[in-house]
């Protein structure tokens, strides 16, 4: 009709179409396993690029090249991380803070405030065509959105309190332990609830999703809801004091503690970061460690990476991908770990 | 799709979000591009940035009277800080968002999630107003 409207309506089927991908990505790492023959091939190659890409800006400043080469390193790079990042199965986040903070001479403390960032944008991102599938769950959100902002505001200022080795040390030995994490967890599409808890009932947590796997409308409720908050304050803390998206940890309470489905909770978790990391943003905003030659490229370049790793996705399922982050990852938190140890300067 | 279930307050969500999103990744990506292409003079010219991004954030203010908290609105005329309008405008999405569902909660009467949704926008906005600052060196 009006071209107002015809703008809203394209945005609006834009957003569920990112949803439906971000979702379905997730749902479709989360289930892999192994070919580690793809991971041995694809990581040094990857490996190489990355540390290739940092050269290029390091060489810029040591010889007073254009200054430009340094956004553009950081561009090329984010961009192979916007692709892995789909292919993982992982927030953008989680791998940007330990591999720029690893490889590019920003101080760390601008890296988290670019990593909430460019987690933040992600999630916001997808947050309305997961909340309009009603896979997300406002109601689940809300409650455990609250205890997490709270303790995210409280995480950024101990991080950014912190001398830097310290960071450094506790960034590498939380990378090294979500790797574990993703290695090992185990997931559960359709949670057993013997009974949801009184808490849950009385907000009102459940709900219904339409499962096309099955053909059928699912209906969902949770329980543990108070472990579930206190858990929220650990990750909460965890996300603003590293910058980091927490889906990693967001899926796994929701999923194995909570008992919401799985398409529920990696959804529920993606449009979670949206209120968490905001809060936690503020504080680096607030406190000057926002800069926006390192954040901007960086949103735009992992935001277009995801695009085609997408694309990329619908060709072909490299499913030992999820294993060359895992190795990415396990080589980031390790380089961050000696590096606050001062071993690998 | 199950749009048909959805919760009043979660479309209308969803709604604020979608059209919000695209207007700060629109804003973040034009004022970038201000600031590259040199129209606008900046705070710290982005020639000079190398000899500080390695810093602390704290030792960066400090050597450069960097504005913290809410001083860079003073200075969205410097390319830099321009770029503060699209960031600003992503990080304090989400309190537009609840600010919107909670004439719905009310009306709906839905006690609890009112009380979480002002509790929210209390954080929000404390995150968002400079007052608290991390402490220590």
């Amino acid at each position: 009709m009006s071209f107002p409207r015809d703008v809203f309506e394209f945005l609006t089927a834009a957003s569920v179409a990112h949803a439906r991908w971000d979702y379905e990505v997730s749902m479709n790492i989360v289930r892999n396993r192994r070919k580690l023959l793809m991971l041995f091939i694809l990581l040094p190659i990857l490996s190489v690029m990355l540390v290739e890409a940092a050269e290029i800006g390091r060489t810029a400043s040591a010889s007073g090249k254009p200054w430009w080469l340094w956004p553009l390193a950081l561009f090329i790079v984010t961009f192979v991380l916007g692709i892995l990042a789909v292919l993982g199965g992982v927030g953008g986040g989680v791998l940007f803070v330990p591999i720029v903070g690893g490889f590019f001479p920003f101080h760390l403390d601008f890296v988290r405030g670019a990593g909430l960032l460019v987690a933040l944008s992600g999630a916001l991102a997808a947050g309305p065509g997961l909340l309009k599938r009603n896979l997300a769950s406002l109601r689940l959100a809300m409650p455990l959105a609250l205890i997490a902002s709270s303790a995210a505001i409280v995480g950024a200022m101990i991080g950014l309190a912190l001398p830097t080795n310290i960071v450094q040390i506790l960034l590498g030995a939380t990378i090294i332990f979500i790797v574990i994490v993703m290695a090992s967890a185990k997931k559960s599409d359709f949670p057993d609830i013997a009974q949801p808890d009184s808490l849950s009932q009385t907000l009102g947590i459940m709900g219904i999703y339409r499962e096309e796997s099955l053909g059928k409308d699912v209906e969902w409720s949770v329980h543990r809801t108070p472990q579930a908050l206190v858990l929220f304050i650990f990750i909460g803390i965890m996300a603003g004091m590293f910058g980091l998206g927490a889906g990693w940890a967001n899926v796994p309470v929701l999923n194995l503690v909570m008992g919401a489905p799985l398409k529920i909770s990696v959804a529920t978790s993606k449009f979670l970061l949206s209120i968490t990391d905001a809060s936690a943003a503020w504080i680096y905003l607030n406190e000057g460690a926002v800069l926006p030659i390192i954040a901007v490229p960086s949103i735009v370049g992992i935001m277009l990476g995801s695009i085609v790793g997408v694309k990329i996705l619908a060709k072909a399922r490299p499913r030992a991908i999820k294993w060359v982050v895992i190795g990415l990852l396990l080589f980031a938190g390790s380089r961050a770990l000696l590096k606050g140890l001062g071993i690998w300067e | 799709m199950v749009e048909g279930r959805i919760a009043e307050e979660q479309a209308a969500y969803a709604n604020i979000l979608n059209i919000g999103m695209y207007l700060g990744l629109l804003a973040l990506i034009v004022t970038f591009m201000v600031y590259v292409s040199g129209m606008l003079q900046s705070f710290v010219p982005v020639e000079e940035l190398p000899k500080y991004w390695g810093m602390k954030a704290k030792d960066y203010v400090h050597a450069l009277n960097a504005p913290t908290g809410w001083r860079w609105v003073a200075m969205i005329g410097k390319g830099d800080y321009l770029n503060f309008i699209g960031i600003a405008f992503l990080a304090g999405l989400t309190i537009l968002c609840y600010l919107a569902i909670l004439p719905i909660l009310i009306r709906k009467k839905d006690t609890s999630y009112v009380v979480i949704a002002v509790f929210e926008v209390i954080v929000l906005l404390l995150a968002a107003s400079g007052i608290l600052k991390a402490g220590g060196h």
